[in-house]
């Protein structure tokens, strides 16, 4: 979007612009979409409890609920405890919100061509990673400096579970992009393009158990119960944000679900064939960029409200585990991370180096072929330059990759 | 505008700010600020190495460096932290060799880089000619198999294994000491 804007104007504004366009979108999507989920929380709740939920405030479904409540928020006073150190305990909430925000620059909503991406990072998925992990140092400054022993433990029980579930996270995370041969979550997406069964969470069996590893971990990660022993309400009051009122208070939640949806979109990046939809209805409309280029951004358009609507499902899932599963001790989310999680991650990290080793180029439990022409041909990485290929020397393009690993067919 | 030169500009912000608070771990009195700091610094550290394309080995040291401050942390504050707040004031004296001890290594490090040609750095047109290339795969395949900036050179295979066993090894280790011991000890003692 820079480069078009600099035809037009200076180059350092089509740089600003192009930034502040991108920053407005994501932090509305962030905004609003917690403004949806708590709504939502709120009604799931509800109904897997045989309640109605909010009902009154905004007609029907009470969906002007949660703006209330924020119009609410706005107005409590901002209370902070006496022996605090004001300076984390000012900033901690927006550490939190910071690091979940920065985690969806670098997600893709449609990919093709012309990615719908703020930054198009070729190892995104290791960016996000790192990004996400950062979410919890707003929670330890805030456990840390608010002078209450309450926040203190739950500051600490989030440290060692967030620390330890990274492992087997990273460890479910390698798998597609070990599969799709690259970090880069824009090829990760459109290497599962066509229909259903060519996400990778039908690739094998091990990748359909890694997923389901994944999810676990990702509730695990952002704090979600049944894991949420950093907020543990019966026995530490609120835990981290005990001490937090008004809008403070709210930027953590605002955090907790961006951080949500930012897991569900990068497992449905990564497992669920992202903007891909389970049948290709863009490319039997014609939807695709060869048509013009209004033609390619409607069905990126369209691939945009496909990976919204499986991130809100993946919410909803985490929500619906939420209000069904009862809290866990310590110990035990300790051991479904080291006993379980990670156990089952390296397992089904190796059993799927092996599978794409022993079957290459088969997809749905290594029922299907892959047709010769998608691994052939990569649209978005060209075998260009081919380097002479002697027995001392492997072959390789000029961006680094091998040729004869992706592009050739194994025999 | 114009005549601004804009990566200069955001390499002497991010350094500025890496500097900044750096100077701030080394003043600050109290551990979990120290920490705060020491992430800010860490991160505009990242920047850098956003700013000079090596995009995976900045989020590399936001993973490593600014994750591994979180642990560090965490064991300052259960290791230290007796009473609320605890502050760390460091004498005189010890700013004093602390001070002199840096300066010394400041200027020995500006010398070593003002001295050596190679280092002298590139003239505009020669920086603005060299191609943005994706780094992760290179990095990749230099490490397990041919190093692509030169083909006729081999890769760190070998290194990549030791240190990956090595760290196997320490991984076990720490597993093996830290695991619960039977209690052995009987009802005569």
């Amino acid at each position: 979007m820079a480069e078009f804007l600099s035809q037009y104007t200076w180059t350092w504004l089509a740089y600003t612009l192009a930034a502040l366009v991108h920053i407005f979108l994501l932090l509305n999507l962030v905004a609003v979409g917690a403004l949806l989920f708590i709504w939502l929380e709120r009604k799931v709740s509800g109904r897997i409890q045989d309640r109605l939920g909010p009902t009154r405030v905004g007609g029907k479904f009470g969906w002007l609920q949660t703006l209330a409540d924020g119009i609410k928020l706005l107005t409590k006073e901002d209370l902070m405890p006496e022996g605090a150190d004001e300076f984390l305990f000012k900033l901690a909430p927006y550490v939190s919100f910071c690091a979940s925000l920065s985690a969806f620059m670098a997600i893709p909503f449609a990919g093709g061509e012309y990615p719908f991406v703020a930054l198009h990072l070729n190892m995104a998925v290791f960016f996000i990673l790192a990004v996400l992990g950062l979410e919890v140092f707003g929670v330890i400054l805030a456990g840390y400096s608010s002078a209450s022993k309450w926040s203190l433990f739950g500051a600490m029980r989030e440290a060692a579970q967030v620390v330890s579930y990274e492992v087997p996270l990273g460890m479910c995370a390698v798998v597609p992009v070990l599969l799709a041969g690259s970090m880069d979550l824009v090829y990760i997406g459109d290497r599962q393009a066509g229909d259903l069964r060519n996400w990778y969470i039908f690739h094998d069996p091990f990748t359909f158990i890694t997923f389901w590893v994944y999810f676990t971990c990702a509730t695990a990660s952002v704090n979600r119960a049944p894991f949420d022993l950093a907020e543990a309400e019966s026995e530490l009051v609120a835990g981290f944000h005990t001490e937090y009122s008004g809008l403070r208070w709210s930027f953590f939640f605002m955090a907790e679900y961006g951080s949500m949806l930012a897991v569900s979109l990068l497992a449905s990046i990564l497992f669920l064939g992202g903007w891909h939809g389970p049948l290709p209805i863009g490319s039997w409309l014609g939807l695709t960029f060869e048509n013009g280029f209004w033609w390619g951004f409607a069905g990126n358009v369209m691939g945009t409200l496909n990976i919204l609507l499986k991130g809100v499902v993946g919410v909803t899932v985490m929500m619906w585990v939420r209000w069904t599963l009862p809290r866990l001790r310590i110990d035990q989310v300790i051991t479904t991370c080291l006993k379980y999680c990670v156990p089952i991650a390296a397992v089904g990290f190796l059993g799927a180096t092996l599978w794409q080793y022993w079957l290459p180029h088969k997809q749905f439990f290594g029922l299907m072929q892959v047709p010769r022409a998608s691994y052939e041909v990569s649209e978005l990485r060209p075998p260009a330059n081919e380097v002479a290929d002697d027995n001392r020397v492997a072959a390789v393009t000029t961006n680094g990759v091998p040729l004869g690993s992706r592009h050739l067919p194994m025999e | 505008m114009e005549s601004i030169y804009w990566p200069s500009f955001f390499f002497l912000l991010f350094a500025g700010v890496a500097c900044a608070f750096a100077v701030a771990v080394v003043l600050s009195a109290n551990i979990v600020r120290m920490a705060f700091y020491l992430v800010m610094s860490l991160a505009a550290t990242a920047g850098l190495f956003f700013l000079a394309g090596a995009d995976f080995v900045a989020a590399m040291q936001i993973l490593i460096y600014v994750g591994g401050t979180l642990v560090l942390l965490v064991f300052g504050v259960m290791l230290t932290s007796q009473e609320r707040f605890v502050s760390m004031k460091t004498a005189q004296g010890e700013m004093l060799v602390a001070g002199l001890v840096g300066a010394c290594l400041f200027a020995l490090l500006v010398w070593a880089a003002v001295s050596v040609p190679e280092w002298r750095g590139l003239s505009r047109a020669e920086v603005e000619a060299i191609p943005i290339e994706p780094t992760s795969a290179p990095l990749g395949l230099g490490l397990l198999g041919p190093r692509v900036d030169g083909l006729d050179r081999s890769g760190y295979l070998l290194i990549f294994e030791i240190i990956s066993v090595h760290l196997l090894v320490v991984l076990i280790g720490a597993a093996y000491l830290a695991r619960a011991k039977r209690k052995s000890i009987s009802i005569a003692d």
